[in-house]
């Protein structure tokens, strides 16, 4: 077996050996969002969160998966949620990396919306990413009525909405 | 567990940030050819491959298995191919020594690798979805909140996770095969880092490498005939949990399924009182503050003390009662597939006393975790220099 490390090309002449080759691949999906992800994306595209409720545990799912994980029934009731939620944890991410459309730092949050019992991750703006806190009230902020579409992207951000921070107790359920 | 097993064989590659100088075929080779060399067996002596990676999309090789065979003496035998995210190569031991436990096969080859040179593991899952916002860049950001969580609800002070990221490091040195040999290492240059996804800092972050690890498991009578100059590691119990990524009211901090791998582990070892009775543990811990949490998970201090072990030295090394990642751990390695198997493999080396600078003394039983994806997939072994 010849050495990996001194492998060269018999008819070269004294060029660098070419040893790896850069060979990039494409791939795009039709994505298939399935019924309770249809209806919440049919949610978003009127400005509004629709999650669904177990009819077992009654927790309420948002975004809805279609089912509840712990007791393995549809979730089919649905259920319209509030605009403001509360943070119950973040980070705050500060990693440079190719193709950014957020200037960093900027503040990651666990979102739990008023109402639905699972938090889903969001981003924080208008205010610097020093100032977020556990327990930070905060509210949707929307692109313009008619840029709404069947994608996440119609909600711009999220933004503290000025009420005082919800009390520790109140969230320490949903870390 | 029907039959007896046991470790007689490990191999593992110098980890590093790039191995250009082998295939993912010469990387695995360069594991298992360790490992059968340890076990002093040939290829012709095995009856079966078990082996695993992270998901196939970080290479972009779908099913690398069915071109790795040749390189792993496979071809014409029995070959099995595990998937459990990050804690795949815990899970690829213990299908593994399932093969053998079950009586099926005497002498089963496991190997795990990961070649992040040739990927791009950051981004491979992080792909655009039409209901989720792309905002994480990577798993920190993923496990940042996490850890967020852990410090307000123990009320652990800022400093722990760096004390953790200095240790591994430390230990690290002691182990030649490890990826990162940071010389200088101190609490101020991990502090001082960069902070990545705050609460997470660039040093108490894994590195990204390119390794593979591979162990020969045996049945009872192989295991005694065996020929190798060390003694088989023996299994006293393995168990594999998981839970979904997400549920109301799930508790990421401290997962039911890691609760109850532990409690299944521990049972099957005859461990009631993890701290006193195991003598060495290789936990997966890819960002600093998982050793607390862990702790705490695997039952080595109570709900809200881990950060206090970790703060008293328990967890060293040097001087500590129930040193955790000798090797130094994900923290100074991770090839991602491999680095689940590193900790399994770790604690057999441990338990066969061929650990060498970083041997722990007169170890008689090792634990071996390994944890995956959003912290939903467990799996655990536990071996000892007894026959169970």
């Amino acid at each position: 077996m010849s050495d990996p490390g001194t492998i060269t090309d018999s008819g070269s002449s004294g060029e660098a050996p070419v040893t790896m080759l850069a060979t990039p691949i494409r791939l795009d999906y039709q994505y298939t969002a399935g019924l309770s992800q249809s209806r919440f994306l049919q949610g978003i595209a009127q400005g509004k969160f629709i999650g669904q409720r177990c009819p077992a545990c009654h927790k309420v799912y948002v975004p809805p998966r279609g089912s509840c994980p712990t007791d393995g029934v549809a979730t089919t009731d649905p259920v319209e949620l509030s605009n403001s939620g509360t943070v119950t944890t973040y980070c705050v991410v500060n990693v440079p990396f190719q193709g950014q459309s957020i200037e960093i730092p900027y503040i990651c949050a666990q979102i739990l919306l008023d109402g639905a019992n699972i938090a889903f991750m969001g981003l924080i703006q208008e205010l610097p990413a020093t100032d977020v806190r556990m327990g930070m009230r905060v509210e949707a902020v929307w692109l313009p009525k008619d840029q709404w579409g069947l994608t996440m992207a119609s909600v711009k951000y999220f933004r503290p909405n000025g009420e005082p921070d919800a009390d520790y107790e109140t969230f320490k359920e949903y870390l | 567990m029907a039959e007896r097993c046991a470790v007689i064989g490990v191999g593992q590659t110098k980890h590093a940030s790039k191995r250009e100088d082998v295939s993912i075929a010469g990387l695995v080779r360069e594991a298992a050819g360790r490992a059968l060399e340890d076990a002093g067996l040939d290829w012709a002596d095995i009856d079966a491959v078990v082996i695993g990676k992270a998901p196939d999309m970080f290479e972009g090789v779908m099913m690398p298995e069915l071109y790795l065979a040749s390189a792993l003496g496979a071809v014409g035998k029995p070959m099995l191919r595990v998937h459990t995210a990050g804690s795949v190569g815990g899970s690829t031991a213990i299908v593994a020594a399932h093969l053998v436990a079950s009586g099926r096969h005497e002498r089963v080859l496991t190997v795990a690798f990961e070649k992040q040179s040739d990927s791009d593991a950051m981004w491979a899952l992080s792909v655009p979805q039409p209901f989720s916002a792309p905002l994480l860049a990577g798993a920190g950001g993923f496990f940042a909140p996490i850890i967020r969580a852990y410090m307000r609800r123990s009320g652990a002070p800022d400093h722990i996770g760096i004390l953790v990221a200095v240790k591994d490091r430390l230990q690290a040195l002691k182990n030649p095969y490890a990826h990162l040999h940071i010389e200088d290492i101190s609490f101020d240059m991990v502090k001082d880092s960069i902070m990545l996804w705050d609460p997470i800092r660039y040093l108490e972050t894994c590195p990204s490498s390119d390794g593979a690890a591979a162990m020969v498991l045996a049945s009872e009578r192989v295991a005694e005939s065996s020929t190798s100059s060390r003694p088989p590691a023996w299994i006293h119990g393995m168990a594999m949990r998981s839970e979904p990524t997400m549920f109301a009211g799930r508790d990421q901090v401290n997962p039911q399924a890691g609760l109850d791998c532990a409690a299944d582990v521990y049972h099957q070892a005859g461990i009631t009182e993890p701290r006193r009775q195991i003598d060495v543990a290789e936990v997966y811990v890819p960002f600093s503050w998982f050793e607390p949490m862990w702790l705490e998970n695997l039952g080595f201090a109570e709900k809200g003390d881990g950060w206090k072990l970790t703060e008293s030295g328990a967890t060293a090394l040097d001087g500590g009662d129930i040193p955790w990642n000798c090797s130094g751990g994900v923290l100074s390695s991770n090839p991602i597939g491999a680095s689940g198997m590193l900790r399994f493999l770790e604690a057999a080396m441990q338990v066969r006393g061929q650990a060498g600078e970083h041997q722990v003394e007169n170890v008689r039983t090792a634990l071996g975790h390994a944890y995956g994806g959003g912290s939903q997939f467990f799996a655990m072994w536990v071996l000892s220099t007894d026959k169970p």
